[in-house]
């Protein structure tokens, strides 16, 4: 019996080996490439690519590959890379307003400068599975829009701001340190830089279920999504060698602004304030709870009453990584043999005792040393 | 595609600058959690990656590094980490205990008795001796800055009421330079006299939780206790059936289903170095 | 033209064993570890101990204060920056290293950061440099690191050392550590160490 727990490190290769085999499947059907899994599983190389910190369609792609198509597998392998790149400095901010836009809805306003540009959606699809789709089938061109530029298209919140009906944006000092918790352990209370920084790398499950929670009533904060918007943004980086902004290249983003309701209170007038959220790619569904969730950590600042877990910073921000999360329930498959076996002594020992105590007779004696 | 590369012993050499940072802060301020920027690792939180980042913080050509969990060499994660080191760091690996410079364990401190110029490095779940007492960290950051360990003595004392005994039989507190309470990591509390004046330097990573601290050298180290319940390092009254030690916490390994067990050492390094001595 | 002094050819293992010596001396107060720093040769009067603990331990996120003597040699600030990028800083309470050439007149503890009850990581850590140990008058120590006694001398040192030595343990766990260099030969005295005095 006692060699059965040996033979660990013959036991690991086999099962790598076997893990391999079964990513692959049967040999007969074409291999995945990583151009497929880029553009045909686009949404999970987003979330990927998102929640993995790492904006590399590539690699995520990869990553979802030797993942088995695990996204939360392939989270914690596009980290576990990224962790070890060097760094060179955070980037210019990014200006949403600037957004070359495929996709820009407002719940809030029928029709606004720019308009509603319903995109690329699932929103008003009938979800009937399509046989056709299982033999691929040709498609029919996609419509273009007349005239191509659309102007401007300004942010919601900024036009709800000119009137004073919603709080300012706060307005960064350039000189503060960019927060990084990647960088520096999180602290508690914890700025919103970092907070925002937790939920872009959380869990979308996670911030999802949080973010419903404040709709029914946990932590309510009466929330209209301003705008959701999708598109490819500039992002320049500041190199100190040459003293200007050098361009990096674009990236997709989904920002959404989410407009929340505020009482206000005797030396201040009632307004409305801000959610936000933002992910790489198109990750709607994750800003959205994102902008949720944010606006809901906001409490202690605003002076609202603490009650519901979405406001709880500490429990939220602890438990929204899901490379954390998923490492240490997962780690319950580790032996515990020891912990265990001194876990056996004391409760056969208290068996003992309350036996004793029974039958009017002293316990028997463990060792101690 | 840009083709990843990994550094020597995986890590970058900024982050090990931040963990060597953290690692002599832990050591100047003994049982004091040092928080730390813990990075993700190539393998899973709660699977050792704050051991494994202090490793590759401080490991060196010249090392010999041994890898235990649960006592043993053989255990596959113990043998997984082994072999992440021998792949990115090229360093000698042992399961001698005498012959390691560092040793990276999980849950039990080796049997032989560690000498000078040997280092330690405990892998860490839950750092915080006080988190099952309470859950926050700005309340038990607080009780450690005054040294207000009254909740962790009540548990303790609440346990001597109702079972006529301290109910921790791992993970169990101490007290490290008459300061600090310290949790020691999942090791069975028959371990925790070896931390006590120990000649080895003990380094304990947390990755997830994102705390390093430290136990230096010869340093005094007490388990929580009262004086009229004093501390007891117990283990099972039995000897190893294959070795016959009485002194080493044991593995208990059922043989059959009608009750049959037999009891190993946990450690098998001196398990083995025992029956190579017999004649 | 600027010309400034390579590091180490083999960083990587260089400054592991650096790393090494210097933790070695923090965990076992007042023992003297070997340095191997031949190889550098940083501006002066920055000894080559002190540039290899540098090289070991600073970067971007560790500002650094330099003592008077250090600030007087611009190229010791141009070879700090070029080869860590930590930034030098004007305020020593802020300074998460301090280095001190002039080890007789170093600015009292109190003016470096001697971290919170909360955060007493948050402290500066002070690299002397020395021109030797073991030459003059032990100090006794004992704590953490140290089997019953160690005797423990450094030169030059400020008069009042035993009563700042006192001082900054009394403060535990906050105060500063220290870590002397000599070009090749480093120890240290991390707050938690105690002094014996004399009767």
């Amino acid at each position: 019996m006692y060699v059965a727990v040996k033979g660990g490190e013959r036991a690991i290769k086999n099962a790598h080996l076997l893990l391999a085999a079964e990513r692959r499947g049967d040999p007969a059907v074409p291999e995945l490439s990583l151009a497929q899994i880029s553009q045909q599983l686009a949404h999970a190389v987003d979330r990927v690519m998102t929640e993995g910190s790492l904006y590399d369609r590539e690699l995520a792609a990869l990553a979802i590959k030797q993942a088995h198509g695990d996204l939360i597998e392939a989270i914690f392998l596009a980290r576990a890379y990224r962790t070890t790149l060097p760094r060179f400095g955070a980037s210019e901010p990014v200006d949403t307003a600037q957004m070359e836009i495929r996709r820009r809805i407002s719940a809030t306003f029928k029709d606004l400068p720019g308009g509603q540009v319903l995109g690329p959606t699932f929103d008003y699809t009938h979800r009937l599975l399509d046989p056709a789709l299982a033999e691929g089938s040709a498609l029919a061109e996609p419509a273009q829009a007349e005239g191509g530029d659309a102007g401007p298209m300004p942010r919601v919140t900024d036009l709800l701001a000119q009137d004073g009906l919603i709080e300012p944006s706060p307005m960064a000092d350039p000189d503060a340190p960019v927060g990084d918790l990647t960088r520096e352990p999180l602290d508690f209370p914890a700025e919103r830089d970092l907070r925002l920084q937790n939920l872009a790398r959380g869990d979308e499950g996670f911030l999802l279920a949080l973010g419903y929670s404040t709709q029914r009533g946990y932590g309510r904060t009466h929330p209209f999504a301003g705008e959701i918007r999708l598109g490819e943004v500039e992002v320049e980086f500041f190199a100190e060698e040459v003293g200007f902004a050098v361009p990096l290249g674009r990236v997709t983003l989904t920002e959404c602004q989410m407009v929340n309701q505020f009482q206000g209170s005797k030396t201040e007038a009632p307004r409305f304030t801000r959610g936000y959220g933002l992910a790489f790619g198109h990750c709607e569904r994750k800003a959205m709870s994102m902008a949720l969730v944010d606006r809901s950590l906001r409490a202690r600042e605003l002076g609202e009453e603490l009650q519901a877990p979405a406001q709880d910073e500490e429990f939220v921000l602890a438990h929204s990584d899901n490379v954390q999360a998923t490492g240490f329930v997962e780690h319950l498959k580790l032996p515990h043999y020891v912990d265990f076996q001194a876990e056996l002594v004391l409760v056969r020992r208290m068996r003992e005792e309350v036996a004793a105590q029974d039958s009017g007779q002293a316990p028997m004696q463990e060792a101690a040393e | 595609m840009n083709a990843p590369a990994y550094n020597f012993a995986y890590l970058d050499e900024q982050t090990k600058r931040m963990i060597r940072r953290a690692i002599l802060k832990g050591i100047a301020i003994p049982g004091y959690q040092v928080p730390f920027a813990s990075r993700e690792m190539p393998m899973p939180y709660g699977w050792g990656t704050g051991g494994v980042q202090v490793t590759a913080a401080i490991l060196g050509p010249g090392d010999t590094l041994k890898v235990i969990d649960q006592g043993a060499d053989d255990t596959t994660n113990a043998v997984s980490i082994r072999q992440l080191f021998a792949k990115t760091a090229g360093v000698c690996t042992t399961t001698h205990t005498a012959e390691a410079t560092v040793i990276q364990t999980r849950h039990r401190i080796p049997e032989t008795k560690l000498g000078e110029d040997q280092v330690l490095v405990y892998q860490v779940p839950i750092p915080e001796p006080l988190r099952f007492l309470e859950p926050r960290e700005t309340e038990t950051r607080q009780m450690h800055a005054h040294a207000d360990y009254g909740l962790m003595h009540v548990k303790l004392y609440e346990d001597i009421a109702r079972h006529g005994h301290i109910s921790t039989s791992y993970a169990y507190p101490v007290k490290v330079d008459g300061r600090y309470v310290m949790d020691p990591s999942p090791t069975p509390k028959f371990d925790n006299p070896k931390m006590n004046d120990c000649a080895a330097l003990q380094l304990f990573g947390a990755g997830r939780e994102k705390r390093i601290y430290a136990i230096p050298p010869h340093t005094t180290v007490v388990s929580l206790d009262f004086e009229d319940h004093p501390f007891e390092a117990s283990r099972t009254q039995a000897s190893c059936e294959l070795c016959g030690a009485d002194d080493s916490y044991l593995d208990e390994v059922i043989t059959d289903d009608r009750g049959g067990r037999m009891f190993v050492c946990s450690d098998t390094d001196y398990c083995e170095a025992r029956r190579e001595a017999r004649p | 033209m600027l010309v400034i002094a390579p590091a180490f050819a083999d960083p990587v293992s260089a400054n592991q064993a650096t790393f090494r010596a210097v933790m070695d001396a923090f965990a076992r107060p007042g023992s003297v570890r070997a340095l191997t720093a031949a190889e550098l040769a940083p501006p002066p009067p920055l000894s080559r101990g002190a540039a290899a603990v540098a090289l070991a331990l600073l970067d971007y996120e560790t500002p650094v204060w330099l003592d008077t003597r250090l600030a007087a040699e611009r190229s010791i600030a141009d070879w700090l920056r070029f080869h860590t990028g930590a930034p030098l800083i004007v305020e020593p309470g802020r300074a998460a290293f301090a280095f001190i050439d002039d080890a007789a007149r170093m600015p009292p503890f109190e003016a470096f950061s001697l971290g919170s009850e909360e955060y007493p990581d948050r402290s500066t850590t002070l690299v002397i440099r020395v021109d030797g140990f073991g030459t003059t008058a032990p100090l006794t120590l004992t704590g953490p690191g140290i089997a019953g006694r160690r005797e423990f001398s450094f030169a030059p040192a400020p008069a009042d050392f035993p009563a700042r030595l006192i001082a900054n343990r009394a403060l535990f766990p906050r105060g500063v550590d220290l870590l002397f260099v000599a070009d090749e030969a480093a120890a240290a005295l991390p707050r938690s160490t105690r002094l014996i005095e004399r009767a």
